[in-house]
């Protein structure tokens, strides 16, 4: 039995019926790794430390390389943070670890999160495993192409502006993004602290409701970490879902989007309506203003929170062979030019100059307040129906170096993902169907704010209905 | 133009900025102990050290003491307050940013009063608020490096800015004393110079002296104590007028004072402009503040200095001066009211308490509460003075007798035998021996020159060990000699 | 419209150091951005409130009570150079 290409749940039932042990199925999934990792190139390094915590939920798990794992090398995929072994553990990680999840490796991911093509690393790019000349998403691409290629048996991403949703939807997965603040945020490497969230890549949707029932609840070392009671998420999981009023946004189907990509989207728009949901067309008025407003805000925020990487106290430090201003001034700007790559240095340089003086008024209030507009916008929306519906991302998974070098192009993948995150919403991408070059075709999701369950029932149904996610690349 | 036209022809502006940590017992954004005098970087957490993924949580005691340092200051609080990221590069600063408070503020619109020459004058606090402290940087200048330590990084800090609206060094340092006391009253910090936990910078401008706009301004920082203050705003106004007189123009920059040469010199890096680009730290959320906790800290404010001392003015018929010294002391203040209590001798407590027990405090470098005493205890010893059973002199000896031992007034006296000889015959004894010995004062004496007797009086107490009653002596030295 | 001398301008604030050659392309790659979010510009976003936060959250405070710290050698073990117990740095000139 090939223990790898099995689901969370299926692995669990086997160590119920003790037709399988933690054992067996880390001795599989990591052979499974070193089978074909050399051409995915999923993980950023695997954890140094195997031991198999006993236990009915000992599961292998993939983590996304931004969040700090005790002793373990963490980098953000930077050249800056190589060698850096955080001394504590996220909050999610402390979850996963005292839930006997067994923490197999540390996913490939786009430098700090910046990009959503997994091809920024330092470690260079993952490739999707439907087509290895083709990038699994990003910026939680490894996370993503890990699960897709049975290498992991589940993992955790992080979305600041669809990093989780857009690889699932290339890699023909499901990803979710809880609403901000379900989560605990302690322990990942920030990128934008007021869009960041962690999140499950799953197989299967009742995955997703299982690994969500680890992660998720307050922690009181993140001030953005909500009290509010945490339901299980497997209760949600429920075959039916007549009556529920789907928002289908009208900005969505416009110039820009894929013909397959729609075909496919409407098809499950379709087929939501045959099982019983109420489907209607609504508007988001400010949702186009939505890339632009989040690279103000995300930039912004990535600016502030990578000035710690400066040499100092951890990670790398650089000098420049001949001094150019004095001693300290050149280790600072010789480290961060030499550790940040172009991607990072971009947004940086962006977020910089949109809270630099004299311009904070004209972009970064000016992003804050298009924010207001569109969580409006979304408010609206939720009065009449209970969820709304776009394609995840505007295409289907695009060539390695397609868009490398075009930043903007880069940035408007994310055109639909990125409201939810502006918003703090939470939303999901399922997988609705298959490009006639056989690439997988994302379903997303939104909900209000702590109703994911309404998300997992919507999800669960749909899946239940089609086939589309027990389709396996050929590798 | 002499120097008194200098001085007339412009009006000196000085803003102050003074930053007060705060004694709480953990750091403002981590539960690291807030603690001077570690060993480096051992009060540290991955969370004062900006590790990656690191979140701060405000202490909830930090701004509780800021909220009441706020009402102290007859400010404003603001019912919204948030926390705001100040963004410049040091090694001192672990993230890349300093959190602080931009636009909504703990408290803002304040004052202080002071007293000068010309009566009472009204200080404005612009704003405070509560920001995290720096780490510590040790430069070694031969080895071409520096050092950091982060304990003190994430110590809370308040930050209290005046307004433009003191006019002389010397005001400068009468504000200074009067928040310091203020300060302390509140129990918030220990407003200590030495270890950093009180510091000021300034901001010093002239302008002729009909002028409404403001001079171009100059900061000073690195003093370390209020006198260093008062001299570099002396000096630095001077440095102002004489440019301004020769000509020139001051430039707008930030200068160290060197305390040994007593001269303001200008960094030698050169400071870039600074653009710290605020903006909202998203790490944090906003902090409310309701009618409820106002009213929960203003019930927790001390009597603040000055009303204090016009209290003691007014209720306990004090002069100025004595009831100046005892308000300076929170402990002292608290120590001469219940010995009035149980003593009604406001202005004898008084002279005891600023004269021989301050010496003994500044003696033994202990405040009041350290030295052991009770109230009953100096009452009882006051008493014996006042009953005539001890001499004055005596009276300060059997006290320090008391500090040293722990033992009361009555078994020390006992003990020492210390209690005052008014036994005529023993008196007498000394006094003759005293007169045969001091010719030259007794035909003073005869002579009219009565001041004399005091130096007699003097003598035969000195004989006595201190135990004669002067009062007596005086009497039987006179008796004696317009007797012989 | 973002010029280079922008660019070197906010390099410096960054602490990055911008070789000349790398200077053009960035220039013009931000400027293409900057000239995308120019669109925000033409909303009317008077009597509109800033959001910092999604989800409206306040008073998240912890209480006053000491927890554990790293051990000095804990704290200086992930550090580029150290000395005498402290993270050391080039000379810092004040």
């Amino acid at each position: 039995m090939k223990l790898h290409s099995l689901t969370a749940h299926q692995i669990l039932d086997l160590y119920k019926t003790q037709k399988a042990s933690p054992q067996e199925v880390l001795k599989d999934v990591l052979s499974r790794i070193g089978l074909i990792d050399s051409r995915v190139h999923a993980y950023a390094r695997l954890s140094s430390q195997n031991d198999l915590t006993q236990g009915v939920c000992a599961i292998p798990i993939a983590i996304k390389d931004n969040m700090c794992t005790k002793d373990e090398e963490i980098t953000c995929s930077s050249r800056i943070l190589k060698g850096f072994r955080p001394p504590y553990d996220a909050a999610v990680v402390e979850r996963i670890k005292q839930n006997a999840g067994m923490i197999v490796g540390f996913a490939n991911m786009d430098e700090f999160a910046f990009g959503s093509s997994t091809e920024t690393s330092c470690y260079g790019a993952t490739y999707n495993p439907w087509d290895l000349s083709r990038v699994p998403g990003g910026s939680s691409g490894g996370s993503a192409a890990a699960v897709v290629a049975d290498e992991t048996l589940w993992a955790l991403g992080s979305d600041t502006g669809g990093s989780i949703r857009q690889p699932a939807s290339f890699c023909g997965i499901v990803g979710l993004k809880p609403t901000y603040g379900r989560v605990s945020r302690y322990g990942l490497i920030a990128f934008a602290s007021s869009l960041d969230q962690i999140g499950p890549l799953t197989k299967d949707v009742r995955d997703c409701a299982m690994l969500m029932n680890i992660i998720a609840g307050y922690d009181e070392r993140d001030s953005t970490s909500v009290n509010e009671p945490v339901p299980d998420y497997t209760k949600a999981l429920v075959h039916d879902v007549r009556g529920i009023k789907i928002g289908v946004v009208k900005e969505a189907f416009v110039e820009g989007l894929d013909a397959q990509v729609r075909t496919a989207v409407e098809g499950a728009i379709d087929q939501l309506k045959k099982l019983g949901a109420t489907v209607k067309e609504i508007s988001l008025p400010h949702a186009p203003y939505a890339v632009a407003t989040y690279y103000i805000v995300a930039t912004a925020e990535a600016s502030s929170n990578l000035a710690r990487f400066d040499g100092v106290r951890y990670g790398l430090r650089q000098s420049p062979a001949n001094m150019r201003k004095n001693g300290l001034m050149d280790m600072y700007e010789e480290t961060r030019a030499k550790g940040f790559g172009d991607e990072a240095k971009r947004r940086i340089m962006l977020g910089t100059y949109v809270l630099s003086s004299g311009y904070y008024d004209a972009y970064y209030l000016r992003g804050q307040k298009v924010r207001t507009l569109i969580k409006q916008d979304l408010d609206e929306a939720f009065k009449e129906c209970d969820v709304i519906l776009t394609p995840t991302a505007p295409t289907t998974a695009f060539k390695v170096g397609e868009k490398i070098s075009d930043p903007l192009s880069m940035y408007l993948s994310d055109i639909y993902t990125i409201t939810a995150n502006l918003a703090g919403i939470p939303a999901i991408s399922i997988p609705c169907g298959f490009s006639k070059q056989g690439l997988p075709v994302g379903l997303q999701l939104m909900a209000r704010a702590f109703d994911e369950e309404m998300l997992l029932r919507v999800s669960y149904t749909y899946e239940q209905n089609t086939e589309w996610h027990l389709k396996k690349p050929s590798l | 133009m002499t120097h008194k036209n200098m001085s007339q022809a412009f009006e000196t502006v000085i803003g102050l900025e003074v930053h007060l940590q705060l004694s709480t017992k953990t750091k403002i954004f981590c539960g690291c102990a807030n603690m001077f005098g570690s060993a480096p970087n051992t009060n540290v957490c991955p969370v004062c050290l900006g590790l990656p993924g690191t979140l701060p949580v405000l202490n909830h005691q930090t701004l509780l003491y800021a909220i009441k340092v706020g009402l102290a200051l007859n400010a404003h609080i603001n019912p919204f307050i948030k926390f705001d990221r100040k963004n410049y590069y040091y090694p001192d600063l672990p993230k890349g940013y300093q959190i602080s408070q931009y636009d909504f503020p703990v408290a803002k619109d304040g004052f202080v009063m002071i007293k000068t020459d010309k009566g009472p004058k009204r200080i404005g606090i612009k704003r405070a608020h509560l920001e995290e402290d720096a780490g510590k940087l040790m430069h070694d200048n031969t080895d071409n490096c520096s050092l950091v330590d982060y304990n003190r990084t994430g110590t809370p800090l308040i930050e209290i800015v005046t307004q433009p609206d003191l006019r002389s060094a010397g005001e400068s340092y009468d504000y200074l004393n009067t928040l310091k006391l203020m300060l302390q009253y509140l129990g918030v910090s220990d407003c200590d110079m030495e270890k950093g936990s009180l510091r000021c910078d300034a901001n010093v401008s002239i302008r002729p002296a009909e002028s409404t706009s403001f001079g171009t301004k100059t900061e000073l920082k690195n003093m370390n104590s209020f006198r260093a203050v008062k001299s570099a705003l002396e000096y630095e106004v001077g440095r102002h007028k004489q440019v301004i007189l020769s000509g020139g123009k001051i430039v707008q920059e930030t200068l160290l004072w060197d305390d040994q040469k007593s001269v303001t010199v200008a960094m030698r890096s050169k400071e870039q402009a600074h653009d710290y680009r605020y903006f909202p730290d998203p790490d944090l959320v906003p902090f409310t503040v309701d009618y409820k906790v106002l009213d929960q800290v203003r019930a927790e404010l001390p009597e603040l200095p000055g009303v204090k001392l016009e209290r003691f003015i007014k209720q306990y018929g004090l002069n100025e001066y004595d009831a100046g010294v005892l308000v300076m002391d929170q402990a002292a203040a608290n120590f001469f009211e219940s010995c009035c209590e149980s003593y009604n001798q406001p202005k004898k407590i008084a002279n005891w308490l600023n004269g021989a027990m301050l010496k003994e405090m500044n003696e033994r470098k202990v405040g009041i509460s350290e030295l052991g005493l009770t109230s009953v205890n100096l009452i009882e010893l006051i008493k014996s003075v006042e009953d005539g059973v001890l001499s004055h002199l005596a009276g300060k000896e059997v006290l320090t007798l008391m500090l040293d031992s722990g033992k009361s007034a009555g078994q020390i006296i006992q003990q020492q035998s210390l209690a005052q000889v008014s036994d005529d015959a023993v008196l007498m004894a000394i006094v003759d021996e005293i007169i045969q010995q001091n010719p030259t004062a007794v035909e003073q004496i005869k002579q009219g020159k009565f001041a004399a007797a005091g130096f007699l009086v003097g003598q035969a107490m000195k004989k006595s060990g201190g135990k004669a009653n002067p009062k007596k002596l005086n009497e039987l030295i006179t008796r004696r000699i317009s007797h012989a | 419209m973002i010029t280079k001398k922008d660019v070197q301008y906010i390099a410096a604030l960054a602490r990055i150091h911008m070789s000349p050659d790398k200077l053009q392309g960035l220039t013009k790659n931000l400027a293409d951005i900057v000239g995308y979010v120019e669109q925000l510009q033409k909303l009317d976003l008077k009597n509109v409130k800033p959001t910092s936060h999604a989800v409206p959250l306040t008073n998240a405070l912890r209480q006053d009570t000491v927890k554990p710290s790293l051990s000095n050698e804990k704290a200086l073990s992930i550090a580029p150079q150290t000395r005498g117990g402290c993270f050391q740095v080039p000379l810092v000139i004040e």
